[in-house]
């Protein structure tokens, strides 16, 4: 692969991670969402695949396998079942509007590109390079978390926090170690179980359950 | 020895799942707590007379620091355990828990002590990550145990608050691995603790102040210190008070020993201005807000869990002043913040139990009706209030006079004045709770399976505050790791 489709691959997948990102915010319809993260969860494999293949590591290639089997099939599906428990259920009222929403994921992502300076410096490859373009998502995966109100958008939101920083972890490092790249999927994963199991739990009290039932516990 | 500590909460947490529940199974868990403490002594006393020792191919190592911390797992996990039964007893007699979930809850206790001692034992800062965030998936299920929805609440808030720390604490070490990265030529790099502290001279101080002050954020999530701290008043008052034991008494501080190892790396590359301003600045923001929302609190279980706010305040500003002193007070601290605060919440479950509310108003005169229970927790919150001969008072005179020492004295003065707020607001409350007329009822026994793992924890507590015979040593050497 020649350096600058390798390059002009990775800008393209690092920016359908954040494009992706946006989208979350941009849609109500949770199905939408959900379909948004198994795509971003694709970019991200694929993200490591190239950067596997560029350098020659077979083992960053097999992690960036198990990346797109988990975060673009496992994890989707996984919460597409619960979105399927209640198939009319939409994001009705954010905590931020949508319009509002898109301008805040904009600022955010400009004041990603201002805070990594220090570190796109260091780094200065064609990796390196899309750093901030991580850490975009991750601000943007943060905000959708803080003003989404369904439980499915909160683990949508999660799940976009820990997308961008893996995506930063490869273009920074081609990925942290493999067995800690393996273990940190694997936390993630068992996390997602978890929260299905409490949706489940919680609905079959609450009902259809969102962010603003949660008052029982407060000072 | 190493594979032992962590072996062994594994082998009961599979024979907890594989048999059929049963009473024993319980008693099965204090056991292997126990055989935790012994080992952590017995690797205590190895690492003070000889050299750290690694195992499993270099992913764990002991040097004193870690075996100080599995100590203070062990001994919290006795008590916990212990408790353990007694709280299943309650609630399998009370009919709100089958024996699958009995068996459950034994297995994912183990689990969650497998996964502490794991981040403790942890020689890889990447191995310590994962190891913190399967404490959060573990104990999610424990806090939301009694399935109510008040505690289902509680573990959704934990979780969600939690994963989003920890992926903070994940950016932080990747991007502490990618200055090492670009540290060329000053030996291998990995994510190995020993090798980013020699390094740390060399490492990029612009990446490393965004790293550490993600990696302060993050893991002080785990921590419970402001601003992401809550998650925890809700999760340590609804989880069963073993679970809260083990969470406020150990696992909050296994967080903070993820910061102070990267404190020392952070240290070496930016000096120690930069990590002391960032725990200076958490430190009193949780000690203020501690101290603000005590005074409001009605409820005991939120009020212990507010006090474990201002106590990793006060460690965190411990870890700020830096000095070894401050280090050995900061260690010390931790093991009698657990041993106190462990026996308060396993009290508070068992008043709980037996009241049936944890509204303050509404359980009065606690001294007079269960003497032995009220007696308890009265020299429990002694023991947290800061007061000799328990072991706080000689950890907290030790960091206030460390912190005077590095040149803190404002600090430690504003702690100081903190500290008489949430004195008055605990002294309060507790008198409350405690004293006050009986009533006509003759006063309640406390059963000895309650009373004697609860006074053996205040013992220990007021012994390492008046000899600090066993622990001299280990406390020293561990201390002369985060501050060389």
């Amino acid at each position: 692969m020649s350096t600058s489709t390798y390059a002009s691959a990775l800008g393209l997948e690092a920016a359908a991670v954040l494009l992706c990102a946006v989208v979350t915010l941009w849609r109500r319809s949770l199905g939408a969402i959900v379909r948004a993260l198994a795509i971003q969860g694709l970019a991200l494999g694929c993200v490591a695949m190239v950067i596997g293949l560029h350098q020659h590591d077979v083992g960053l290639i097999i992690v960036g396998l198990l990346v797109l089997g988990a975060k673009a099939i496992v994890v989707p599906a996984l919460i597409t079942r619960v979105v399927r428990a209640d198939p009319r259920s939409r994001e009705t009222q954010p905590l931020v509007n949508v319009p509002a929403s898109l301008v805040a994921a904009g600022a955010l992502t400009f004041l990603a590109f201002a805070s990594t300076r220090s570190v796109t410096s260091l780094v200065p490859t064609a990796a390196g390079r899309l750093i901030p373009v991580g850490l975009s998502a991750v601000l943007v995966g943060f905000f959708a978390l803080v003003t989404r109100r369904k439980a499915v958008s909160q683990i949508v939101g999660i799940l976009l926090v820990d997308n961008g920083v893996a995506l930063v972890a490869f273009l920074a490092t081609a990925g942290v170690p493999l067995l800690v790249e393996l273990g940190a999927s694997l936390d993630v994963l068992l996390a997602v179980i978890v929260l299905r199991v409490l949706t489940t739990q919680l609905r079959s009290r609450l009902g259809s359950f969102d962010f603003d039932q949660l008052n029982e516990l407060h000072d | 020895m190493l594979i032992v500590v962590l072996a062994l909460p594994l082998a009961c947490g599979i024979v907890c799942g594989v048999m059929p529940w049963q009473r024993s199974l319980g008693w099965l868990g204090t056991a292997a707590a126990s055989g935790v403490l012994v080992t952590g002594i017995v690797l205590s006393v190895q690492v003070v007379h000889g050299r750290p020792e690694t195992g499993l191919g270099g992913i764990v190592r002991v040097d004193a620091l870690s075996a100080f911390m599995v100590v203070v797992i062990g001994v919290i996990a006795v008590l916990a355990t212990w408790q353990g039964v007694r709280y299943l007893d309650a609630e399998i007699a009370a009919g709100r828990c089958t024996r699958r979930h009995a068996s459950l809850y034994s297995v994912l206790v183990q689990a969650f002590l497998a996964t502490m001692l794991l981040a403790v034992l942890a020689a890889n800062l990447g191995v310590l990550w994962v190891a913190v965030e399967a404490t959060t998936v573990v104990t999610t299920f424990l806090v939301g145990h009694r399935r109510t929805q008040s505690s289902l609440e509680a573990s959704w808030k934990y979780i969600i608050i939690c994963s989003v720390g920890i992926a903070m604490a994940f950016l932080g070490t990747v991007l502490i691995y990618l200055a090492a990265l670009h540290a060329s030529g000053h030996g291998p790099h990995s994510l190995d603790w020993t090798s980013l502290a020699a390094q740390s001279h060399h490492l990029n101080p612009g990446i490393m102040r965004l790293g550490f002050g993600l990696i302060v954020l993050g893991y002080g999530t785990k921590v419970g210190l402001v601003p992401m701290h809550s998650w925890l008043p809700d999760a340590h008052s609804q989880a069963p008070a073993p679970v809260s034991a083990l969470m406020s008494g150990v696992l909050l501080t296994v967080a903070f020993y993820a910061i102070l190892r990267f404190k020392v790396i952070a240290d070496g590359a930016l000096g120690s201005a930069f990590p002391r301003t960032l725990l200076v600045i958490v430190g009193l923001l949780s000690l203020l807000v501690a101290a603000s929302l005590l005074l409001t609190q009605r409820d005991y279980k939120r009020m212990l869990a507010y006090h474990s706010v201002e106590h990793m305040g006060l460690i965190a500003l411990g870890a700020a002043a830096g000095s070894p002193l401050a280090i050995a007070a900061v260690l010390l601290h931790v093991l009698g913040h657990g041993l106190a605060k462990g026996v308060l919440f396993l009290a508070s479950g068992e008043i709980l139990l037996t009241e049936g509310t944890s509204e303050i108003e509404r359980v009065p005169a606690l001294l007079s009706r269960r003497p032995v229970l009220g007696g308890i927790f009265g020299f429990g919150l002694v023991a947290l209030l800061g007061f000799p001969p328990f072991s706080l008072f000689a950890s907290e005179l030790n960091m206030l006079r460390a912190e005077f020492q590095v040149g803190l004295g404002w600090v430690a003065a504003a702690s100081l004045v903190c500290m008489v707020v949430i004195f008055a607001a605990v002294v309060s409350h507790g008198r409350h709770l405690l004293l006050g007329p009986r009533g006509t009822a003759a006063p309640a026994m406390t059963p000895a399976l309650v009373a004697v793992p609860l006074i053996g924890g205040l013992v220990c507590c007021a012994f390492i505050g008046v000899s600090a015979w066993p622990l001299g040593p280990l406390l020293h050497a561990a201390a002369r790791i985060v501050s060389p």
